[in-house]
């Protein structure tokens, strides 16, 4: 596939700017961007695992010395996560095989984008609103106050976290992310956050080396899984973009920590919005050219 | 079938009473090696036409039409339609043995070299190949699109590729003809046939073929993910690892 070595570079470097900015991992932007540089949607995905680990691994380094994690609740996420990933390689090479591999993806990308992206951008608006009235909209967290999932049974306590919770919801969520991740060519970074700081009620302190450690060790996984079943991992491309992710991230958590995090959260509410809504056009105007070809084996 | 054969033997030995003519060829290079800064090469093709002791020289001149054939692969085309709101992929048409590069270079215009039949029969010209029946299964007509939209995505990548004034005559008896190779064109062998007409009808045909073989670093990265898939994937997560290491020891705050 010749594609300018400058270009993926420079690619990286700007998603990992953002994904920096954000302190999120940037899957979600660099996959989409690969797909519309002409690179196959497999290639794509399976090879974008490989930048995720690293970066992953870099923060989840960084938790580590700040004693910023939760090994109890890390590893009940890993658990689910690695059977999600196993079914998210699996059914990406099953749609593969019936050629509908990228109609999944973009399906996927734009429910994703615009579910996500809209409950951001709601957030970040009442946010805003409530701290232009004065009052102040803090998360607290009040005795027998939670939702009833929560106390199926199964319960676990978790000390790191403060929690005593049923193990299933965690294990649910982890393996839709774990799945998610293997088929889309994401952390997952995005959704286990939010999901572990608004519905589990996780302290902020430790929710982010939490879950870079889930991200990490799932993400791991799925990469081997792609290159063992779909051989769609390219080790170059895969090399440019950590090189060029690795130096954004940096420059990008420089200039984040300068940022208010409604402004924040409302900014990245509109990068997905945008990139979901890039994806759903695709799906919608009409090909200029509907018909395609697939290689599916070489003869000699 | 035979009888008919026959016919068309005695036919043709009729037309030409013990004329023939024998063509040699000769290709440039017969290995090609792609390494990093591969971008493409091009092999010549020289050619010269002999008659025998008893042939006279022929009142019309001779034309030569070279296919290159590329390694053949399973290709499958698909086509989007609608379905609601959304254009998905429905209908597809598979091509079992298509060549992954298809290049028709001839002395003049394939049309005026010889008839529509004997170029459908003997599948000579870029449309006469594609337009073949055993070129993908028949589906009385729904193949067209098809056969049609494969040729159009080949030819706009270069490597469908026809030139009607692709052979030159050096003299009336010695040609050649130049086969350019985009580097999007893949790693195999390559079928080189010649095929020497004169006055709409084949005089004679000679086959050889080349080689395009990947060397160095890029071709032992591609047989390990393909022969050591697991292997190449655990590197690929080593390598994933350490650059993560190396990034948080470089840009450590604490």
């Amino acid at each position: 596939m010749p594609v300018s070595v400058l270009l993926i570079l420079g690619m990286g470097a700007a998603v990992g700017f953002i994904s920096g900015l954000f302190g999120i991992g940037g899957g979600f932007l660099m996959t989409p961007l690969l797909i519309f540089l002409g690179i196959p949607p497999a290639v794509a995905v399976a090879t974008q695992s490989a930048q995720i680990v690293a970066s992953s691994t870099t923060s989840v380094l960084s938790a580590i010395r700040r004693d910023a994690l939760d090994h109890k609740l890390g590893a009940i996420l890993v658990a689910g996560g690695l059977v999600g990933s196993a079914l998210g390689v699996w059914f990406f090479a099953a749609a593969r095989r019936a050629g509908q591999l990228d109609l999944v993806i973009v399906v996927s990308y734009v429910t994703l984008f615009t579910v996500v992206g809209s409950l951001m951008m709601k957030e970040s608006i009442r946010e805003f609103w409530h701290r232009r009235k004065g009052g102040a909209l803090r998360l607290r967290r009040r005795a027998g106050e939670h939702a009833p999932y929560l106390g199926w049974p199964l319960r676990m306590r978790f000390y790191r976290s403060k929690l005593y919770v049923s193990v299933i919801p965690i294990l649910a969520l982890s393996l839709f992310i774990g799945f998610a991740g293997a088929l889309l060519g994401i952390g997952g970074g995005f959704i286990v956050v939010p999901a572990l700081l608004y519905i589990f009620r996780v302290p902020t302190n430790v929710v982010v080396g939490t879950s870079q450690f889930q991200i990490v060790c799932t993400t791991l996984v799925a990469l081997i899984l792609h290159a063992v079943t779909n051989q769609a991992v390219d080790m170059v491309l895969a090399l440019l973009l950590i090189v060029g992710g690795v130096f954004g991230a940096q420059f990008g958590a420089r200039m984040g920590r300068h940022l208010r995090a409604e402004l924040f959260r409302f900014l990245l509410a509109i990068l997905l919005l945008a990139v979901g809504l890039r994806f759903g056009l695709e799906l919608v105007l009409e090909p200029t050219e509907p018909f395609s070809i697939s290689v599916q084996e070489a003869r000699q | 079938m035979r009888a008919i054969g026959l016919l068309l033997w005695l036919l043709v030995a009729g037309l030409s009473p013990a004329r023939a003519e024998t063509l040699i060829t000769s290709l440039s290079n017969h290995r090609v090696l792609i390494n990093s800064n591969y971008t493409g090469t091009q092999i010549a093709v020289f050619g010269a036409i002999e008659r025998d002791a008893q042939t006279v020289a022929r009142a019309t001149p001779y034309d030569v039409v070279v296919t290159v054939r590329g390694p053949r692969q399973f290709l499958t085309v698909r086509e989007k339609e609608r379905l609601g709101p959304i254009w998905i992929n429905q209908d597809q048409q598979k091509f079992p043995l298509a060549p992954a590069y298809l290049n028709v270079l001839s002395s003049r215009p394939i049309d005026e070299i010889t008839s529509e039949q004997l170029r459908a029969r003997q599948k000579v010209g870029l449309s006469a190949i594609v337009n073949a029946p055993d070129f993908t299964l028949d589906r009385g007509g729904a193949d067209e699109p098809f056969r049609a939209a494969l040729f159009r995505l080949k030819a706009q990548d270069g490597l469908y590729l026809e030139d009607a004034r692709g052979v030159t005559f050096l003299t009336p008896d010695i040609f050649r003809a130049s086969i350019g190779l985009p580097a999007t064109a893949p790693p195999g062998t390559y079928e080189v046939d010649v095929t020497l007409f004169a006055d709409t009808v084949i005089l004679a045909r000679t086959q050889t073929h080349f080689e395009l073989v990947k060397t160095g670093f890029e071709e032992q990265v591609g047989v390990i993910a393909r022969d050591w898939s697991l292997a190449y994937g655990l590197a690929t997560a080593a390598i994933a690892i350490l650059c993560g290491w190396i990034a948080s020891a470089i840009f450590r705050r604490d």
